[in-house]
């Protein structure tokens, strides 16, 4: 690995140094200038890029999905079938399932239960993807799934169909 | 009585002005950092919904600090380990009273000197009691039974003496050309012009002492680029084995210390309480001398910081090497040349 050479310039720092401080100096004056026009309600750009969480929204990627949801027919039962093919992809072994007769005969499966432990969950999204009725779906601009206990990470079924958590 | 009292007095502005100035610079590091890194900085402090951009943020530090537990590790040297962050802070403090926060004004029919200890070798004084302050460190670092304390510690001791060292040999140079130690005699030496327009500052007349002095005095404050006594990256220093408000005082120390550099950089290269043109006299004179002094001392204060998050730390090697092979020969220069050139001028 070759280093740029240092020359006399680099050598004496002390221009090196002031250059450094230019660089600073002049963001903070101008953010600063920023910040004080902002405090006037002048409309002014931001003199910080940070982002104040809790208080603002959080700005996630246009593309981020994180809260599953599952999806019900036109009459109002559970889409999924019980197939079990979410519950095999998942690379996390997330999702548990267990399977019941379905009282509709061209259906012939349904899920009992459906538990996703979101607490495990590595929202790579294999199991919208794996989905042959098109059960399960997950939502974009869901982040706040935290909760106090191990159990409350795990959604149940009735938890999943539901519009907000 | 009235002695007294007045004594009382010069204490009590030249404590409040370092204390208040250091509870304040807690503040204007994490909020200068902060503008010139595109951040906000600390603001959640609040009182009755007051924030005040994070002002309330110094004191939340400093009732948390007071309030935590002061927790001594069992195998320091305890009489040793409790002592150092006092003779720390106290060394810094007792630097604070030489500065001349102002010069000798006329009121009540009265002579007032507004420099709290007026000495003949208040510079002497300053420059010893700053070099007594390694004491503190090296105590410190080898008090609490630590390979890092001690690692800080000796680091200390190795940079703060190389720095002392070149302190004395730059300011030699200023002291050369006013004449004098006494603090408050150089500053009426600057009070002159030079060619009628120019004040005689230390920085127009010993512009390489003035830079000198400034690395110098950033190296003996402990700051960054110079903080390897502390260097949290690597050893956290010399009070690692410190919580509570004895960690407080090494920090207060370190923002005095800051502050009386900056204090007697005012005073040796910007013309100390001098305001360029106007005759200072009277209460209204006091005022606007201790005004002058405290905006210069901010002014330096506000450039160490920047350069404080401006540069990286240096290794040890070089920092020594900066000290000693570069430092301390440019100061002999800078002396040589003042003394040739007063006497060629004279």
């Amino acid at each position: 690995m070759s280093r740029p050479d240092r020359g006399l310039r680099e050598q004496v720092y002390i221009l090196e140094v002031l250059r450094g401080l230019g660089v600073t100096f002049r963001h903070f004056f101008v953010n600063l200038w920023r910040h004080g026009l902002r405090l006037l309600g002048l409309r002014a750009e931001p003199g910080a890029v940070t982002i104040q969480y809790p208080d603002e929204p959080a700005v996630l990627g246009r593309r981020a999905r994180t809260r599953h949801r599952l999806l019900r027919r036109v009459d109002g039962s559970p889409r999924c079938t019980a197939c079990l093919l979410c519950e095999t992809i998942c690379p996390a072994k997330c999702i548990h399932i267990t399977a019941e007769e379905s009282p509709d005969a061209a259906v012939e499966k349904r899920a009992r239960s459906f538990d996703i432990d979101i607490g495990m969950c590595v929202f790579c999204g294999h199991c919208v993807e794996a989905c042959p009725v098109d059960a399960i779906h997950m939502d974009a601009d869901q982040v706040e799934l935290a909760s106090y206990t191990r159990s409350g990470m795990i959604w149940d079924m009735k938890s999943l169909m539901k519009e907000n958590p | 009585m009235m002695l007294l009292a007045w004594s009382a007095v010069k204490v009590g502005y030249a404590l409040g002005f370092g204390l208040g100035l250091a509870g304040f610079l807690g503040w204007v590091e994490r909020k200068q950092s902060a503008v010139l890194q595109d951040r906000i900085g600390a603001n959640r402090a609040e009182i009755f919904g007051w924030r005040i951009i994070g002002l309330f943020h110094p004191v939340a530090d400093g009732i948390k600090l007071m309030t935590k537990e002061d927790f001594v590790p069992q195998r320091v040297l305890r009489p040793f380990h409790a002592l150092a962050p006092a003779l720390s802070l106290g060394c810094c403090l007792l630097c604070l009273a030489a500065l001349p926060f102002g010069g000798e004004v006329e009121a009540f029919g009265r002579n007032w000197n507004l420099q709290p200890l007026a000495s003949p070798v208040g510079l002497v004084y300053v420059l010893a009691l700053l070099g007594l302050g390694v004491h503190g460190v090296v105590m410190a670092g080898y008090a609490s039974n630590s390979n890092y304390g001690l690692l800080g510690g000796l680091r200390g001791a190795a940079q703060m003496v190389a720095y002392e060292v070149c302190m004395a040999a730059i300011l030699a140079g200023p002291m050369f050309l006013y004449g004098t130690l006494d603090l408050q005699e150089a500053v009426r030496w600057q009070g002159r012009l030079l060619g009628g327009i120019l004040p005689a500052w230390g920085v127009f007349t010993q512009p390489l002492a003035f830079l000198l002095f400034l690395v110098a005095g950033t190296a003996a404050s402990k700051r960054i680029p110079f903080d390897l006594p502390e260097g949290e990256s690597e050893i956290v220093g010399y009070h690692v084995e410190y919580s509570g408000m004895k960690f407080g005082m090494f920090m207060i120390s370190d923002f005095i210390e800051n502050i009386v550099v900056c204090g007697l950089g005012a005073t040796l290269f910007l013309g100390g309480w001098q305001v360029p043109f106007v005759d200072l006299s009277g209460i209204w004179g006091a005022i606007v001398m201790f005004a002058s002094f405290s905006l210069k001392t901010c002014a330096l204060l506000f450039l160490l910081m920047q350069v404080r998050w401006t540069l990286p730390r240096l290794r040890f090697d070089q920092l020594l090497d900066l000290g000693w092979k570069s430092l301390l020969p440019l100061s002999l220069a800078n002396f040589l040349i003042t003394v040739w050139g007063c006497y060629l001028w004279r």
